[in-house]
Parts: structure tokens; C-alpha cells; sequence
């Protein structure tokens, strides 16, 4: 796949590099030492800074290297955990069960919706695709769900919408396309019935499909805060973690409400760090992760990228 | 008649697909297509008790205040200049991006640098919001506080409307150079490898292969995302204005969007005919846009047409 497989190093060693190939290498390698600190220095910013002590922060300003290292913010959101720990259980329950269910049921109609011989594959394709053209606006999707189906305070308001999208089935969809339509039809000539040719023939082959598609919708519930914001409201006991950030950074009444039994005095609280100590809870997952999962993000944009 | 029958008997045939459709046919159904109508509340002075069908109907009155007060005009202005700055901006800076990773020899620094670019797009909006506010905060931000350590004038980033539009750019291409970037980089690995072997054997330099062959040759793939891209024109990324500036109103002239807009007057205001009114007019305008663009598409490049 690399260019170094089609150029041997013996034969390219042969041609002499001129300046100009030499300022464009030497051009990227600066570039991307540079991409390299803009991308990571503002994360590093952020965990320096929920490490520093409050009075530092007023005085100096917000740190890599923290000049009188505390963690007082992380005890003040662990002395009181059930806060943090009930919204970290709720977003992990919503990532499971969403990527869950998404990924059956987005595996599943993606599947029907390639099969050649499948006579309403247009008509159920252009439905969902036509959803991503047109719609009725945020009003009455906000409306309907809270006048309808009465989904307000209720987390289903937050699983429901995030569960797929017509792009994430288009991909989908497209990503099968490429498994060779000969094993349904092997499937088809020993008399197995659709679903079976899917779950025992198909399912096996789209491993890359499944963990690419998967892992956009585990990261669209990770980072949910949107629907939260519309739908939550303050009756709610636990809030996903995005959220529940989003509520500590805005609004100063919400992390007085969610610490206030961790410190004697209200005034005490350290707000800037307290938001930097949340940021570093709510995102450390991801990050951790991300190393190990992001090559499946990149096979699905080369797929996505092309049209089906 | 027979077409009937025929439909009846496929529908039979078929029916384990249909059924493995299903769910996500009710699903499109329910969150999608059931809204739609509701999209009368912009004719309405919407009463919440009443619901949206239980409200007076006002015909065009919603629409009327919002062209007469030129709040759509700045809506829409906004909206639509920030959406050409991301597309021109973004997709030169991923492509330039694109082009230099491939002059790199060592994939392990290319593999390497792509990892870290990739980074920052797969936060959340809320997260990118809090990196900027603690850079730019005015009290305590990184930068703000290095520059009064150096004695130099710190700038009043949040209460300062000018400076966003910029600072908007520079966070979107922060978030989106990186995957966007892939895209073009696979657009580059299919590009005819003899093709480049023969130029460097020609002679030609790297500016010179850069120029007269991956150039020309991501252009198709330039055209089609440019394109797509415009098909969105009238929408914009409310996580990343919505965070950014919030509720604070200083900065309005500069930031507010169509999507920001909308959601505020709804849960801010609780005025929801005229926001659905804006959300209305986006949702057409957009409509038209995108059935514009497909048709251009489809007469440049056939085979890349939406429908």
C-alpha cells in the first residue's frame, strides 16, 4: 500500500534528491512537529491545569507544569463520588446498549439494502436518504419527543435519536457491497433462508464494517451532550459525562449543586480547576482508547469518502 | 393489477428482508418523518398548552418579522461565509496537508503524525470549547497570561466580536485537518505509481511532480467534496458555535447561525414559532441547494450523483 513497496530502496537511493525535494521533506517534518504540539499541547494545557492549586491559576494564569501541584479538585469530585460515578455508569450503559442495538440494526438493513436481487432495496435506500435532505426542523422534533412521547427527563431522549443516521447506514451499506455477492448465493443454493445467510455467512466478513461503525456510534455516545441539553432537565439525577461537563463549565450553580457537600465554605470551591479535573475524568477514556481504535476511523472515511 | 400482485408476491418473497429493514424503516419513521408536519408550527403562534395543531394559525407572520428585522439576513450571512471559509480554508490546508505527507518518506513518522491530527476530531464539542477558554481566557488563559508575563497588551478575546471569525476557522481547522486529510491521502495512493516513477526518471523535481501530476490528479476528488460540501452551505455545526460562544451576546454579530439561533429562541426564549420559522426556511432552502448541486454533479462526474 505504501510507496516504499513500489520504489526499492536500492533504486530510489540511485536518484539524487535536488533542493527543492529536499525543502518539501524538510518543509513536512517541521510542519508536522509543529501539527504535532498544536494537536496535543492544549490536552497536556488541560491536565497540567486540573492538577495546579487554585491560587495559582488566579495568579498565573492556566499551566503545563503545575507550579504548587494539588489534587484538591479531584478530592473535592471524589468526596462526593456518587455524582461522577453515577454519570460515568449511565454513559457507559448508553455507549453499550446504543452501539449495541445501532450496530444491529444499522448491520442488518445495510445488508437488505445491498442485496441486488432485493426488489425494494431503492425504495428503502431512498427513504432513509431522503431523511438527511429534508427535515421538519429542530421545533417539532423537540415538540414530538417531549409532547408525544413524553421522552423528557427520560434517558430513552438520549439513546433513541443517536442510535443511527443515514450516513452511518450509507456506509454501512457500502462497506458490504464489497463482500462478494457469491457467498449470499452459495447461501441461497444450500437452502439457507436471509437472516441466516446474514448472521452465519455475512457477520464474518464485515468484522472491519462492525468495528468502524461501531466505534463512531460508542463515540457519538461518549461525547453526547446535545440531545442532554434538550431533553434533561435539572430533575434528572445522573447526567452523561459530556453533559454533566458542559453543566460544571456553564453554569457555576450546577458545580456549586453537584460539590456543594464537599466543601465547608461554597466560596472555597475551586472553580477553574474543577472544570479541568472534570474534563480530564469525563474525556480521559477517549483518549486513552484512541491509540488503539483510530486506524478503524480511517478505513471507514476512505470507504465513506466514496459513494454508494 | 398485475403490477399489484407482483408487488404482493416480492413483498412475500422477500419478507426477511423487509423485515431486517424494518427497524430501521420505523425508526427514519419516527424521528424523522413524524416531525415533518409539525414544521406548520412556524405558521402558528404557538400556544404550549395547546400543542402545535391546537395553536392560531398567523399565515406568514413569523417569516415576515424575521426578514423585516434582518435577523434572517444576519443569520444567513453568517452562516453561509463561515461555511465558504471552511470549505475553501479547510480543504487547501487538507489537501496541502495530503500532498506533503506523501513526499514523506518514513511511514512511521506519517503514521505518526496522522494519529496526533486525528486527535482533536474525536472530542467533544464541549471539550474543544474548554481547550479554547483556557487559552484565550482573559483572567487565567494560557496564552493571555503568557503574554502579560512578556508585558505585551492581552487581548479581550471574549468581549472582542472581530476576533472570532478567525478564531472560529482556526478551531475548525484544528478539529477537521486531519480527517479530512485521509480522504485526500487515499485520493493520492491511487494515483498511477509508474506515473510518478517516470517523471522522477525524467527528471522532474518535487515541486515539479507536485505540480504537473498530484495536482491535477486530486482535482476530480477537490471538485466532488467541494460540492458536496456546498450542498450543506446553509447548515452549520452547532456543537462547535453553540460551545464556543454560548450565551454570551457580545459576540452575537459575529457567530450567531442559523442552528444556534434556532436552538436559543427555543430554550432560551421559549419563542418557538419564530424559531421554527428559521429552522423552516433552512430546511427548503437547503433542500433546493442540494438538488441544485446534485444536478451539477451529476453533469460533471455521472457516476457521483446523490440520486
Amino acid at each position: 500500500m505504501t510507496r516504499v513497496t513500489v520504489h526499492p530502496r536500492s533504486a530510489r537511493n540511485k536518484i539524487k534528491l535536488d533542493p527543492s525535494d529536499r525543502f518539501i521533506r524538510g518543509f513536512t517534518y517541521a510542519l508536522g512537529a509543529l501539527t504535532a504540539v498544536l494537536c496535543v499541547l492544549p490536552f497536556l494545557l488541560i491536565i497540567g491545569s486540573s492538577f495546579e492549586s487554585e491560587e495559582a491559576i488566579r495568579k498565573f494564569g492556566f499551566t503545563l507544569i503545575p507550579r504548587m501541584p494539588t489534587l484538591y479538585a479531584y478530592d473535592i469530585i471524589f468526596r462526593s463520588p456518587r455524582s461522577i460515578i453515577g454519570s460515568y455508569a449511565l454513559t457507559i450503559c448508553l455507549t453499550g446498549a446504543g452501539t449495541a442495538v445501532g450496530l444491529s440494526l444499522i448491520s442488518m438493513a445495510g445488508y437488505a439494502m445491498q442485496r441486488r436481487d432485493y426488489p425494494f432495496r431503492n425504495a428503502v435506500s431512498f427513504y432513509v436518504y431522503f431523511t438527511s435532505l429534508f427535515s421538519g426542523g429542530l421545533v417539532p422534533f423537540y415538540l414530538l419527543m417531549v409532547q408525544t412521547y413524553n421522552l423528557r427527563d427520560s434517558y430513552l431522549a438520549v439513546l433513541l435519536p443517536l442510535l443511527m443516521s443515514p450516513w452511518l447506514i450509507i456506509l454501512m451499506k457500502n462497506f458490504i457491497k464489497s463482500i462478494p455477492y457469491e457467498i449470499t448465493e452459495s447461501g441461497k443454493i444450500d437452502g439457507a433462508g436471509d437472516f441466516s445467510i446474514f448472521a452465519r455467512l455475512i457477520i464474518p466478513s464485515m468484522k472491519p464494517a462492525l468495528a468502524t461503525i461501531g466505534l463512531f456510534l460508542a463515540i457519538g455516545y461518549w461525547n453526547e451532550w446535545y440531545f442532554s441539553s434538550l431533553f434533561l432537565t435539572s430533575q434528572v439525577e445522573f447526567r452523561p459525562l459530556q453533559y454533566q461537563l458542559y453543566r460544571v463549565i456553564n453554569q457555576i450553580e450546577a458545580l456549586r449543586n453537584s460539590y456543594a457537600g464537599s466543601v465547608v465554605n461554597i466560596g472555597d470551591l475551586p472553580g477553574e480547576t474543577l472544570k479541568m479535573a472534570t474534563a480530564v475524568i469525563a474525556t480521559g477514556p477517549i483518549i486513552l482508547f484512541y491509540p488503539f481504535v483510530q486506524k478503524y476511523f480511517i478505513a471507514g472515511l476512505t470507504v465513506g469518502a466514496v459513494k454508494g | 393489477m398485475r403490477l399489484t400482485r407482483r408487488f404482493g408476491q416480492n413483498l412475500w418473497r422477500y419478507r426477511t428482508l423487509t423485515l431486517m429493514c424494518l427497524p430501521v424503516v420505523v425508526f427514519f419513521f419516527m424521528f424523522s418523518y413524524m416531525p415533518m408536519p409539525g414544521a406548520y408550527v412556524a405558521f402558528t403562534k404557538f400556544n404550549y398548552q395547546k400543542g402545535i395543531w391546537g395553536s392560531q394559525y398567523i399565515g406568514w407572520k413569523n417569516f415576515q418579522f424575521l426578514f423585516t428585522s434582518g435577523q434572517l439576513a444576519l443569520l444567513l450571512r453568517n452562516t453561509v461565509l463561515y461555511n465558504i471559509a471552511f470549505i475553501v480554508i479547510g480543504n487547501v490546508v487538507q489537501m496541502t496537508v495530503a500532498i506533503l505527507m506523501n513526499e514523506v518518506r518514513s511511514a512511521k513518522f506519517r503514521k505518526v503524525t496522522q494519529t496526533i491530527m486525528f486527535l482533536p476530531y474525536f472530542i467533544s464539542a464541549v471539550l474543544v470549547a474548554l481547550v479554547v477558554y483556557n487559552l484565550l481566557n482573559f483572567d487565567f488563559g494560557f496564552i493571555t497570561s503568557l503574554l502579560r508575563q512578556w508585558n505585551l497588551p492581552a487581548p479581550k478575546v471574549y468581549s472582542t466580536p472581530n476576533a472570532w471569525p478567525v478564531l472560529i476557522i482556526i478551531v475548525h481547522l484544528w478539529q477537521s485537518t486531519g480527517y479530512g486529510s485521509v480522504v485526500y491521502f487515499a485520493a493520492i495512493m491511487g494515483i498511477d505509481a509508474e506515473m510518478m516513477e517516470a517523471a522522477r526518471v525524467d527528471g522532474a523535481n518535487g515541486w515539479q511532480r507536485i505540480l504537473h501530476i498530484t495536482l491535477p490528479c486530486l482535482k476530480p476528488t477537490f471538485v466532488l467534496l467541494l460540492l458536496f460540501a456546498l450542498g450543506g452551505i446553509i447548515r452549520g455545526n452547532f456543537g462547535l458555535f453553540y460551545n464556543l460562544v454560548g450565551l454570551n451576546s457580545m459576540l452575537y454579530r459575529t457567530t450567531d447561525i442559523i442552528e444556534t439561533y434556532v436552538y436559543r429562541s427555543m430554550m432560551n426564549n421559549f419563542n418557538f414559532s419564530q424559531s421554527s420559522a428559521v429552522g423552516l426556511f433552512q430546511s427548503v432552502v437547503g433542500f433546493a441547494i442540494v438538488v441544485i448541486v446534485n444536478a451539477l454533479v451529476k453533469k460533471i462526474e455521472p457516476d457521483n450523483s446523490l440520486f
